[in-house]
């Protein structure tokens, strides 16, 4: 286990090294003088060669990356051109929002996921089963932007249950301890006994983790099914119906640890794929968070910034993969004891 | 002879319900079991011995499965008539299952004692450790070697036989087994490792004292370890009695079909091939009142096409459905 583990994490490096190399030329090679863009259409020749020189776009190729690296493993990604801040602190103050958002929505859309997977498995053509497949493929088909937008106009402006967008109501000011908003309230709860920071931040996070969580609880719910189905065959779970052993227990223990392998690996690529996609949400919900943080980025041209927002949600994906493979030995043994 | 009946079958009629039609599985079946004998189910596959064998559990998928009729009577309760928790309570507690593949017949994810032990935990009120332990014991009285070690290792860590072996235990896994249905126990084996399971049976019967329901297509198993034998076709049986009478004195042509495809038959000196049933199987939509076996059948005359053979009973466990049946004392033909 520990080997395997071990084994895993080593295979992170070379992985690593190829995003960093990847991000590094596209960045090089794609049109546009990051000099002229930081300085402007009225800089003059001199100026542009003084910047150059500062930046180190002037030395070779090879030179370059070889700053690159060593800059980017201290985690120093340099200076924002828009704002002139550390680039680095900038994502410090986004990627906790994303995350906590990615994080909520995972927890709804996988515990949602599975529970209508399974029962649509167990209760397979029936009229359950075919309204949870019906609304699996309403779920995946759904344009995050206009479920985003609908739910607002119902929730927020029809009825107004939740907050159109942001984190927190705004006249609650407080200094952020961790930048988990839901880790923060809560700590300010049992610190000052004050719960309108926990409610504030759960009702700002409901209806956009709903909105970004819809298409991976579908994904999810049609994996757990049809892995469900497939598994609910096999001849160990006849043995263990004909042991006696209570139907829920070997629905739930015995058949959905063996269906739950492909459903790890979805669940670990759709939470990836949150991290880095949820731009459109972030965006409708005016979340603060890395997703639209890239995306005023590069349309200004930032080249620091969306070099260094690219590598840090690749990086996290990798990572996410680690732990999936890690979560692969936990459930199946025959990967664990080779 | 009712007297120490554990499991009646009376007259069970199983049928599928299929988009294709209707395929009727089992048809008319009797076959008592008594306690601490061994019954074996001779067929070849599809002619309904492991549905009958899932009916008795309660493990036939219904839908589309029926039971139309019959009744099955486990120390004298009708089984039929059982709610969930009842069979629950048949179900691991008095009959345990043994299915044919040891490779995937065990949970790949639990370890082999965990696996027992939660078969004694559904049943008794008792801790986890203790389960183990008599899980582990229960690895020892199958002879599993090193059972301690075995009992916490994976299914996929064990060879065919003893993953067999580990099934067992679980069937076993109750203070008072009564019934052990084994459905093709050792197809998937080696021969070795079969003898060596077959032995292992017939001594956890002498020791424990339970009854076997043996299904197997393999006469040459029938002849090792049964007290008695019904050999069914395409739903029907048709002959029954003790294995003595149904290997030397067997009527029904089917039977002798079955005896005479075997690799030991003394007709083989000097032939090439093995000697096989000419023909199929019936589909088992289609049929009507006749004889199953009669388009197979070198015996077959008119009446075998519109009506199914009436019992002849020959002893008190003796009998067959035939209307022309071989007759070896008669016919003084081949000796076994």
């Amino acid at each position: 286990m520990a080997r395997y583990i071990l084994q895993r994490l080593l295979l992170l490096i070379p992985t690593l090294l190829g995003v960093l190399t990847i991000v590094f030329f596209m960045t090089a090679l794609s049109p546009g003088d990051p000099a002229r863009v930081m300085l402007g259409e009225r800089a003059n020749a001199q100026q542009l060669e003084q910047l150059r020189e500062d930046l180190g776009l002037n030395k070779p190729l090879g030179e370059q990356y070889l700053i690159y690296l060593k800059r980017t493993l201290r985690l120093d990604f340099g200076r924002s051109i828009r704002t002139g801040r550390s680039v680095m602190e900038e994502i410090r103050e986004h990627f906790p929002a994303t995350i906590e958002l990615a994080l909520v929505s995972m927890f709804l859309a996988t515990f949602f996921g599975i529970v209508i997977g399974v029962l649509s498995a167990v209760k397979q053509n029936t009229w359950l089963d075919y309204s949870a497949m019906i609304g699996a493929l309403t779920g995946v088909s759904m344009p995050v932007f206009w479920l985003g937008l609908v739910l607002i106009m119902i929730f927020s402006v029809g009825l107004g249950w939740f907050p159109t967008g942001g984190r927190m109501e705004v006249r609650l000011f407080f200094e952020p301890i961790t930048r988990f908003y839901l880790l923060d309230s809560l700590i300010i709860l049992i610190r000052d006994g004050d719960p309108a920071y926990l409610k504030s931040s759960l009702q700002h996070i409901i209806l956009p983790a709903v909105a970004l969580g819809t298409i991976p609880i579908a994904i999810i719910a049609r994996t757990t099914r049809s892995s469900m189905l497939e598994t609910l065959r096999q001849d160990y779970v006849k043995t263990a119906r004909a042991a006696g052993i209570h139907e829920r227990r070997v629905i739930f223990r015995y058949a959905l640890k063996n269906a739950l392998l492909p459903v790890v690996t979805v669940i670990g690529l759709q939470f990836g794929l949150l991290l880095a996609g949820a731009i459109l949400t972030e965006t409708i919900f005016a979340w603060p968070g890395i997703g639209r943080w890239i995306y005023s980025a590069i349309t200004a041209r930032d080249y620091p910034a969306v070099q260094a927002g690219v590598i840090i949600v690749s990086a996290f994906f990798v990572g996410i993969n680690v732990v999936v493979d890690i979560l692969y030995s936990v459930i199946n043994p025959k990967i664990r004891l080779r | 002879m009712n007297e120490n009946v554990l499991l009646s079958i009376e007259n069970l009629h199983v049928s599928f319900y299929t988009l294709r039609g209707v395929v009727r599985a089992v048809r008319g079946l009797n076959l008592q079991i008594r306690t601490g004998e061994t019954v074996a189910l001779v067929g070849e596959s599809g002619c309904g011995k492991s549905v009958s064998a899932h009916a008795v559990t309660g493990l036939l998928p219904v839908p589309p499965a029926k039971i139309e009729e019959g009744k099955i009577f486990f120390d004298g309760q009708d089984v039929l008539q059982f709610n969930e928790k009842q069979m629950r309570g048949l179900r691991g507690v008095r009959v345990g299952m043994i299915f044919q593949e040891p490779m995937t017949s065990l949970n790949p994810v639990f370890k082999i004692g965990d696996q027992i032990a939660d078969v004694f935990r559904v049943h008794h009120r008792i801790g986890k450790q203790k389960a183990f332990q008599m899980a582990v014991d229960l690895l020892d009285k199958v002879k599993i070697p090193e059972p301690e070690r075995r009992a916490r290792e994976y299914p996929f860590q064990l060879s065919g036989g003893m993953r067999q072996r580990a099934m067992i235990a679980m069937a076993l896994a109750s203070p008072k087994p009564g019934l052990i249905i084994a459905d093709e126990p050792t197809t998937a084996l080696d021969v070795t490792i079969q003898a060596q399971i077959l032995h292992l049976l017939k001594e956890l019967q002498k020791d424990i004292g339970v009854a076997v329901l043996l299904i197997t297509h393999d006469m040459g198993v029938v002849a090792q370890v049964a007290d008695r034998a019904t050999v069914m076709y395409a739903g029907r049986a048709v002959e029954q009695g003790t294995v003595e009478e149904v290997f030397s004195d067997y009527r029904h042509p089917y039977t002798h079909g079955l005896l005479h495809s075997l690799p030991g038959n003394p007709e083989y000196r000097g032939a090439k091939r093995l000697i096989a049933i000419p023909g199929t199987v019936p589909d088992l939509r289609s049929l009507g009142n006749e004889c199953p076996f009669a388009n197979r059948c070198s015996h077959v005359k008119d009446r075998c096409w519109h009506e199914f053979p009436e019992e002849t009973t020959l002893t008190a466990e003796h009998r067959f459905w035939c209307w022309y049946p071989t007759n070896l004392k008669a016919e003084d033909a081949h000796e076994r």
